[in-house]
């Protein structure tokens, strides 16, 4: 059978890697490559969705052996359910940014040639989708570098600046860090399931076939949840994401925090659930702390922040946090055997990575065309956008209510699964973790109400009131395609909110394979406009109810007081009798997030300098004030100084052997020889 | 039969929409009463809201879209959340769009368009209110959550109307664990609903307003609109409170004789309730802004003394 979901995966990979080998060969052409290599790769995503989305919707496993690689080992490659779902998400949110590329990218031409972001763009994605099709450690790791490598290029487009070299810098070190960690895993259970003499253990296949003992699996399982964290940017490993996502050029950060991180996820879940399979719960734990921790961390951080794809980028770290939350949770139930509230809890933190896909797409998509449009990314000199980029605004707006977890929009539904999860923990038969994981549910209402201030704060200092900078850019709406690469993610996001439960039909399969048991029956129970997980005397939220509910009133509401003529009198704003008003005098970034700076201060290192500049010499005459204030992340000086400053120490100790003598060196070969003569004879 | 549930719902939206500005006035009248003032009347809100109602709208030169949406927006919320939490009867068509958790929600989302609107017009009034409610609202949620925790680990569920029947039919008579959520709601339904000591909704005093300050702006009927849905908040979190923590007088079945009874009961609650927030307001000054967070730290604190009280003691 040809068409197979295997088949059009393949299909899809051919054609992106043709678009590359196109921008290598056909690099002069520079506004033909744009429009054909990223029709190429939109085609491509799309075929990636159907391959992925039938793979999920009838439950179907393709395992293909490919005829390469090196002798012995060759590339096994398997569309399960599980990637079938990732797949999905990858390629839809890779869907949309390729038709926003298609305009945002023609914004380089001119001033620099686009064919290296076009081939590692195409690269990249090819990466991602191989990472969720590998079923050995082998090709794993190897599309997991291609993965790597790509963004890395990518975070380096612009590299006449010095934040990206950097950045880009940071990025592939914090990705080599984890990758070996990968490895390292990944050669525990190979190593446990055949033994260290063959090298048949490194198929995925073997692994799940393998009963590990305790001890092996909590090493492997460490190690892989840390290499993967260090992808997904959970703290305290997360110092490279706010660096290398805003510098990339927007459609890439829509695609890294989007769904790149989202490939950790899937490593995270692949690893324990599907090739270790057994866990005690404290593992669940462990992820359901570091879950928490982000969440909290990542918008505390984000709140502070006046680069506008820096806020969303630690935003990433925030959601990123409560994905793991909904995944530790599931790892908790399926320890005690409760295959049902696991399954409520993994669908939740799996509808959420689907979520964060489409809206953090959507927002990096939004700041890309903010950023194309006024050319600053520091949210202090902006202000007014909604007049100038109305569609741009409404699109955001969008993506920002979203996010912020507020009904009938998609964020809300994961977010009050994971509620659900979090309330059903008194059945733990652990008193203690009775006792504790309630507080897990207040630090994520913490989270989703900081969010929502957050985004308040990003929305209404970007696009509302009157621009705040000194010099006013022209600044124009966006071009008719990036607007459809918007649009298209914003009606997801809605449709995802108002009819969670096709969704959740759909991506029910998942949890069967996982964990042994489905929330569809009951989820579904009362009819599909009613999300009920386990039962509706629990719980019940109606997204096309409240949606529909709200609209209905808001037109009637409108159309009765239209009833009337009432006159709209246009005016000036009311400034107190105090005749100079400016622009400047509007709240900013800064003051709005204030209140929780000083509520919270302690969570972050604060630098907060005043100087005054004073008349005649004294204070008392003052002609101006100047504020500084720099914030900066603890851990960067809690971790990851005294890493460096180790590494440092130590390369200097080692550095001593280099002695640029010839006769030094041969008589270090000469120990080693005698050495291993000694041992190893 | 099957007809009576949604006569009852229609019924006790517009009841939502009818006794709301009675409720506030009845308090505001008490208040004037305890402090020594004449009052205005129990039906002064009616007049100020046909008033605005009338009026013509002075909007500012670069209010937008969402300005104008606001309003309607904010009214939506508050008729349709009117229609989920049970006042009359437990057996509503409309309980299972939203359990507890999505009602928090709903108000949220109209609390996001409220900031908004208040950062709309680019005065620095709007963007201090906008920025205070935000902050003051993050600090509420988690001590909201825990009390809705530790309610529904009584009642085994957050959906309302279950709420309402597990606590009415007796099983859970004087909890500890529900005394300790009652007290947490309390202080939360006050800072939620923006009442002294967290918000002073008399006041325009540039310094010391909140949810004032962010709807400065508004004039004619948008501001009629706004300051409907806001007593109809007002309104809704003391049913809300009386639901989950005093049922007792609601109809428990959709039946349509029980109704007049349900009614007569929720007016006498409402008085009790609304001179008990008399006493609050005018026994306490309004806190610092930068106190609140011990104000809603305690509330905290209270709703996770009410949950260990149930693992300790039930």
């Amino acid at each position: 059978m040809i068409f197979l979901p295997m088949n059009i995966a393949f299909f899809s990979i051919f054609l992106l890697l043709l678009a590359a080998a196109l921008a290598f060969l056909f690099n002069r052409n520079q506004k033909f490559l744009i429009g054909v290599c990223f029709s190429m790769t939109t085609i491509a995503s799309l075929l990636m969705v159907a391959a992925g989305g039938w793979a999920v919707g009838k439950g179907i496993t393709n395992q293909v052996i490919l005829p390469m690689g090196l002798p012995d080992l060759l590339f096994h490659l398997r569309l399960d359910p599980l990637s079938g779902f990732f797949l999905t998400v990858i390629g839809l949110l890779s869907f949309f940014v390729s038709i926003y590329s298609l305009g945002y990218v023609k914004g380089f031409l001119g001033h620099r040639s686009v064919t290296s972001l076009i081939i590692f763009y195409c690269l990249f994605l090819a990466g991602m989708f191989m990472v969720v099709l590998a079923d050995d450690a082998l090709f794993f790791l190897i599309s997991w570098e291609v993965m790597a490598a790509a963004s890395y290029f990518l975070v380096m487009f612009e590299d006449e600046k010095i934040e990206n070299r950097r950045a880009a810098f940071l990025y592939i070190i914090v990705a080599h860090v984890g990758a070996i960690a990968i490895l390292l895993s990944f050669g525990v259970m190979a190593g446990l399931a055949t033994g260290f003499q063959g090298f048949s253990g490194y198929t995925f296949d073997a692994m799940r076939a393998t009963n590990f003992p305790l001890g092996w699996a909590t090493a492997a399982f460490l190690l892989a949840f840390f290499g993967f964290a260090a992808k997904a940017g959970v703290i305290p490993l997360h110092v490279w994401l706010p660096e290398a996502h805003p510098v990339a050029p927007s459609n890439v950060s829509a695609l890294m925090s989007g769904v790149m991180l989202k490939t950790a996820i899937y490593g995270i879940v692949r690893v324990t659930f599907d090739l270790i399979g057994v866990f005690p719960w404290w593992w669940g734990a462990i992820v359901l702390i570091f879950g928490l921790v982000s969440a909290v961390m990542g918008v505390l951080y984000a709140l502070m922040q006046h680069d506008l794809k820096r806020l969303l980028a630690y935003h990433s770290v925030e959601n990123i946090g409560i994905i793991l939350i909904g995944i530790g949770l599931a790892m908790i139930f399926t320890s005690y055997q409760m295959p049902l509230l696991a399954a409520l809890a993994l669908t939740a933190g799996l509808f959420h990575t689907m979520n964060h896909a489409m809206f953090k797409g959507l927002l990096f998509m939004g700041a890309g065309a903010v950023l194309h449009a006024t050319r600053e990314r520091n949210m202090e000199e902006m202000g007014g956008l909604i007049h100038k980029m109305p569609w741009t605004a409404a699109f955001f707006l969008i993506g920002c209510i979203s996010i912020s977890a507020l009904p009938p929009f998609n964020g809300f539904v994961s977010e009050w699964l994971t509620f659900q999860a979090f309330l059903l923990s008194p059945s733990l038969p652990s008193p203690l973790l009775n006792l504790l994981i309630p507080m897990g549910a207040a630090l994520l209402a913490l989270t989703g109400a900081l969010a929502a201030a957050c985004f308040v704060k990003a929305f209404g200092v970007t696009f509302l009131g009157h621009w705040r900078g000194p010099h006013k850019p022209d600044v124009h709406e966006a071009g008719w395609t990036m607007r459809i690469g918007m649009m298209l993610s914003a009606l997801t996001c809605l449709a995802l909110g108002v009819l969670p439960t096709v969704f959740i039909d759909w991506m029910d399969v998942l949890s069967e394979q996982l964990v042994g048991a489905k929330i569809a029956t009951s989820a579904t129970g009362i009819g599909w406009m009613w999300l009920t997980p386990i039962a509706h005397e629990r719980a019940a939220y109606s997204g096309p109810i409240v949606f529909a509910g709200i609209m209905a009133i808001v037109v009637i509401a409108y159309i009765l007081l239209h009833a009337r003529p009432a006159a709209i009198k246009r005016v000036p704003i009311w400034d107190c009798g105090f005749e100079k008003i400016t622009q400047r005098m509007q709240y900013n970034a800064t003051s709005f997030s204030m209140p929780i700076r000083r509520i919270f201060g302690f969570l972050f290192s604060i630098k907060e300098q005043v100087r005054l500049v004073s008349q005649y010499g004294h204070r008392a005459f003052p002609k101006k004030l100047h504020y500084h204030l720099r914030i900066r992340d603890l851990f960067w000086g809690w971790l990851y100084k005294p890493v460096v400053d180790a590494s440092f120490w130590i390369s200097r100790k080692v550095g001593r052997l280099q002695q640029g003598k010839i006769h030094v060196y041969l008589i270090y070969s000469f120990v080693t020889i005698i050495v291993l003569l000694v041992f190893l004879r | 039969m099957i007809l009576y549930p949604f006569i009852i719902e229609v019924f006790q939206i517009l009841l939502v929409l009818a006794v709301a500005p009675a409720f506030a006035g009845w308090v505001k009248a008490l208040k004037c009463w305890s402090q020594g003032r004449t009052s205005p009347g129990l039906f002064q809100p009616y007049r100020d809201i046909i008033k605005l109602f009338s009026k013509d709208v002075v909007l500012a030169e670069n209010a937008s879209w969402i300005f104008r949406f606001t309003p309607y927006l904010v009214f939506g919320v508050s008729v349709l959340a009117g229609g989920i939490v049970p006042m009359l009867s437990v057996d509503l068509p409309l309980a299972a769009t939203a359990d507890v958790i999505a009602l928090v929600a709903l108000f949220a989302i109209a609390r996001f368009f409220t900031a908004l609107a208040g950062m709309d017009i680019g005065t620095a009034f709007g963007g201090m209110g906008s920025s205070r409610e935000m902050t003051i609202a993050s600090l509420a949620e988690p001590a909201m959550l825990m009390a809705i925790f530790t309610v529904s680990l009584a009642s085994k569920s957050t959906s309302l109307s279950q709420m309402v029947q597990v606590i009415y039919s007796g099983q859970s008579v004087l909890r500890p664990s529900v005394a300790f959520a009652l007290l947490a709601f309390i202080l939360i339904a006050l800072a939620e609903t923006g009442r002294i000591p967290v918000d002073n909704p008399a006041t325009h005093l540039e310094l010391t307003m909140i949810h004032e300050a962010m709807i400065l702006e508004y004039s004619g009927r948008h501001l009629a609109l706004i300051e409907w849905a806001g007593m109809m908040k007002l309104f809704l979190f003391v049913m809300l409170g009386i639901a989950v923590f005093a049922p007792w007088g609601i109809a428990a079945s959709g039946d349509l004789t029980a109704i007049p009874a349900a009614v007569l009961f929720m007016i006498l609650k409402l008085a009790i309730v609304g001179a008990g927030l008399v006493l609050i307001e005018t026994g306490l000054a309004k806190m610092r802004l930068f106190r609140l967070t011990e104000f809603l730290g305690s509330a905290f604190l209270l709703a996770t003394l009410g949950m260990l009280s149930y693992f300790i003691l039930e």
